[in-house]
């Protein structure tokens, strides 16, 4: 059975590759055209990625009708395989691509389509100032076409096509205003960083080719992801006593780590903020960030699978689980000392990552998923939302130069609280609650340790706490920005007009209709997932029908009284006493624990690989600088120069040798002709009295000398 | 002296003379009559060798010269003929003027 949006869901990355290519070659005055093209393009994707949704809501719903009548299930899974290229002879050399269709990709087909498109949307209002626009939206559409293929992928390898293009795409955007010096270097960290994951990622690939002999995910049992490959794979034990599978699945997870941002391997992504906001929004919500994190789960089959009888806990999934749980805790404490309004929500990404790393180990796909998806509109709106502060500040992104915005730009303040408060999981009206509620239920459950359940609420508790802190600092209290500096002496009419046009300002109907669209589904989305009706969990595939139980209510108990310390440390902290000045010092500095100088540091990581990965980098870049000066460089140089001297060699030798030879024979023999030419001077006598002579000649040599 | 050695001397002095003219005068005309002078001498020879030499019954020396004269006479007529059209273009007969016949 082939149905029509399965055979084409290639349709759905295409269409915003097309525009892409389309508008990579416009002019730059073509902006309206280039914009539409962008913005029509995912709006195609969203639809047809509806189609998309519907299908795989069809198909899940017959396979439970299947299963509840006691038949064979149909599988919630279609897909399409196609032969790419054939490197060697035979059935084994031919290399196969195509996608799939499961709930997983249904659901992050809508979530990054809808939410690409809005923020798409946003751009247009965000950008309408600058110079490459088209080029904005070229890269943003190649951007959003790479991870849609990563989604669709049905091949380790398509995946990891579109995964290097999201790096490439990432680059670009990172680094869109590469005339500033910090934007370059922040994209290439990005770049580079998340290419060492990658070199794991592409090892484990090729570990998976050898072991299974394909990269496809699902292949009518033949796929490495089917239950005969992940069987085999699970037998077999390599170093440490671990097994393949986990072996694999920790090297994939370590690409995963890379591209979203998990510690040790998340320098990158606060720097990453040098982009453009709606990029910060687009990479840290809908796409690059949630790809690693989806990568996780595509590969979940392989990292989970276990020996019946062997702990359900794998290493792989306790790698997960840990490496999650510590980002978790992590970076949101770092978050807690930064004073960048982006970087600020930057931390709080990759500390939600951790979350999501974790729910992953310990809940499996659905728990982890359900974070990414919510999170992925809450953060969306709330780097929108900040986006729309900075425009509204004059690109000012130091909150404690902000202050008092909520009276300047009611719409931004209200989604951002919306926005912030799902975050931060305040109960039972935001989305974040019912997500980090599963994640921590799950952790909690963990048979492994109870360390990490520790760990994620100190995060939420820490996560409620900075987003408090930041709130107060932007929203509340007096505007600290240009004014309140130069506080003027005389009001005159010029000075106050110049004030009035300091002032922030609202951001235009493009960027604040996306934000309020963002909001309603930062609210709306939590009730897909909640304990009393979790269909979300069902439709991705596990089966856990508890409802409100003890369990649940005890821990949605404790998760919002968890918010309701934080976000009470943070308004006592900064909501009550407002900070006059934009150069005070944190509240927290004055604190005699030491801690929040390490909180700023972001512990040192960056000045720790400073000294000891870049450094060492750099030493080994200078020798083989001077092995290539000295060593090649001087062979090359010698060779060059016995070359040259040979050359001369053979010059001098056609010079004075052979050139030299030739003229003076030539000379000779043009003077020898000139002599022989005199003979004949045309006078007719003169030849009649050479033959007298010869005659006269003749007749003496015959008379005395030859005739004999 | 044999009538021979004395025809052959006649006919050395006439070469002589007809060579000293072909050499030394410049009027093309004297030097073609020098060249008739030389042609006959060599006749003079021919018909000496034949009359003394080992079998003058047979006519060959005779014969022979009455060919060259023969020859001699279109030559000259040719020549003659050579130099009035030289005469006609160069407006002059002296063979020293006349030396475009070369490379």
């Amino acid at each position: 059975m082939e149905v029509w949006i399965v055979k084409n869901l290639w349709l759905i990355p295409a269409l915003p590759l097309l525009a892409a290519g389309l508008s990579a070659p416009l002019p730059q005055r073509f902006r309206k055209l280039s914009a539409s093209l962008a913005i029509v393009s995912m709006i195609g994707a969203f639809l047809l990625s509806l189609c998309a949704f519907a299908h795989a809501m069809h198909l899940s719903h017959a396979n439970d009708v299947m299963e509840r009548l006691g038949r064979q299930s149909t599988g919630v899974r279609e897909f399409f395989n196609f032969a790419w290229l054939q490197f060697a002879a035979g059935d084994a050399g031919i290399l196969k691509l195509g996608w799939v269709l499961d709930p997983l990709t249904a659901v992050m087909l809508v979530m990054v389509t809808f939410v690409g498109t809005l923020i798409f949307i946003y751009s247009v209002g965000y950008m309408a100032h600058d110079q490459n626009f088209t080029r904005f939206f070229t890269f943003l559409s190649l951007f959003a076409a790479a991870m849609l293929g990563i989604i669709i992928a049905n091949s380790l390898l398509l995946l990891f096509m579109c995964w290097e293009l999201v790096g490439l795409a990432s680059y670009l955007l990172i680094g869109f205003w590469y005339h500033k010096p910090s934007a370059a270097a922040a994209a290439k960290k990005a770049f580079i960083t998340t290419r060492i994951g990658d070199v794991f990622f592409f090892l484990g690939i090729m570990w998976l080719y050898h072991e299974t002999g394909t990269l496809l995910f699902y292949d009518n049992g033949a796929g490495c992801l089917e239950q005969s490959a992940l069987a085999k794979m699970v037998t077999q034990t390599t170093c440490f006593g671990l097994a393949v599978s986990a072996a694999i699945g920790i090297l994939i997870f370590i690409g995963a780590m890379g591209k979203s941002g998990q510690f040790p391997l998340h320098v990158w992504l606060p720097d990453a903020m040098e982009g453009p906001t709606p990029v910060s929004a687009l990479i840290h919500a809908a796409t690059m960030v949630a790809a690693g994190v989806f990568l996780v789960a595509r590969v979940y089959p392989l990292m989970a699978v276990h020996i019946d009888g062997a702990a359900a806990e794998t290493a792989a999934l306790q790698v997960v689980t840990w490496i999650g749980a510590i980002t978790a805790v992590f970076a949101a404490s770092i978050a807690v000392a930064q004073n960048d309004i982006k970087r600020i929500l930057a931390y709080s990404t990759v500390s939600q990552l951790g979350f999501m790393m974790m729910g992953l180990g310990t809940g499996g796909v659905a728990v982890g998923m359900f974070h990414l998806i919510t999170h992925a509109f809450f953060k969306a709106l709330l780097f929108l939302g900040a986006g729309s502060v900075i425009h509204g500040c004059h690109e000012e992104q130091d909150i404690r130069k902000m202050g008092g915005i909520r009276n300047y730009m009611p719409v931004t303040f209200l989604t951002y609280a919306v926005g912030m408060m799902a975050l931060a999981g305040v109960p039972l009206f935001f989305s974040g609650f019912w997500s980090k509620d599963a994640i921590l239920h799950a952790a909690h459950g963990w048979s492994v340790s109870h360390i990490p359940f520790y760990l994620g609420v100190a995060g939420a508790l820490l996560t409620a706490f900075y987003m408090t802190r930041q709130m107060a600092l932007v929203f509340w209290g007096q505007y600290r920005g240009h004014t309140s500096h130069e506080t003027p002496q005389v009001k005159t009419p010029e000075l106050v007009a110049i004030k009035s046009e300091y002032q922030p300002h609202e951001s235009p109907r493009s960027m604040t209709v996306p934000l309020i669209i963002l909001a309603v589904c930062a609210i709306g989305l939590g009730a897909i997932g909640t304990p009393a009706w979790p269909w979300f969990q069902e439709f991705l595939g596990s089966h856990h029908e508890e409802g409100f139980t003890r369990g649940v209510i005890q821990m949605m108990m404790i998760s919002g009284l968890v918010v309701l310390v934080g976000g009470g440390l943070g308004i006592g902290l900064y909501g009550f006493v407002q900070r006059k000045r934009a150069d005070e010092p944190d509240v927290l500095e004055k604190l005699p624990l030491g801690m929040h100088t390490w909180f700023a540091k972001k512990y040192g990581i960056d000045e720790l690989y400073e000294l000891t990965v870049i450094r060492f980098n750099a030493w080994a870049a200078k020798a083989c600088a001077f092995l290539d000066e000295w060593v090649w460089g001087g062979a090359v140089a010698l060779v060059s120069y016995v070359m040259l001297g040979l050359s001369w060699a053979s010059r001098a030798f056609d010079e004075f040798v052979i050139n030299l030879g030739f003229d003076q024979g030539c000379e000779r023999v043009s003077k020898g002709g000139s002599l022989l030419s005199r003979l004949q001077g045309g006078r007719v006598q003169i030849y009649l009295r050479v033959i007298g002579v010869a005659l006269v000649v003749l007749v003496l040599f015959l008379i005395w000398g030859g005739a004999k | 002296m044999t009538p021979l050695a004395g025809y052959l001397l006649l006919s050395a002095f006439l070469f002589a003379i007809g060579l000293a003219g072909a050499l030394t005068r410049r009027n093309a005309i004297i030097v073609l009559i020098g060249i008739e002078l030389m042609l006959n001498a060599a006749n003079l020879n021919f018909i000496a060798f034949w009359r003394y030499g080992a079998n003058p019954e047979a006519l060959t020396g005779i014969m022979f010269v009455i060919f060259a004269i023969a020859v001699a006479a279109a030559e000259a007529a040719v020549g003659l003929a050579l130099i009035i059209a030289i005469y006609r273009h160069y407006k002059t007969t002296n063979v020293d003027e006349m030396n475009s016949l070369k490379g």
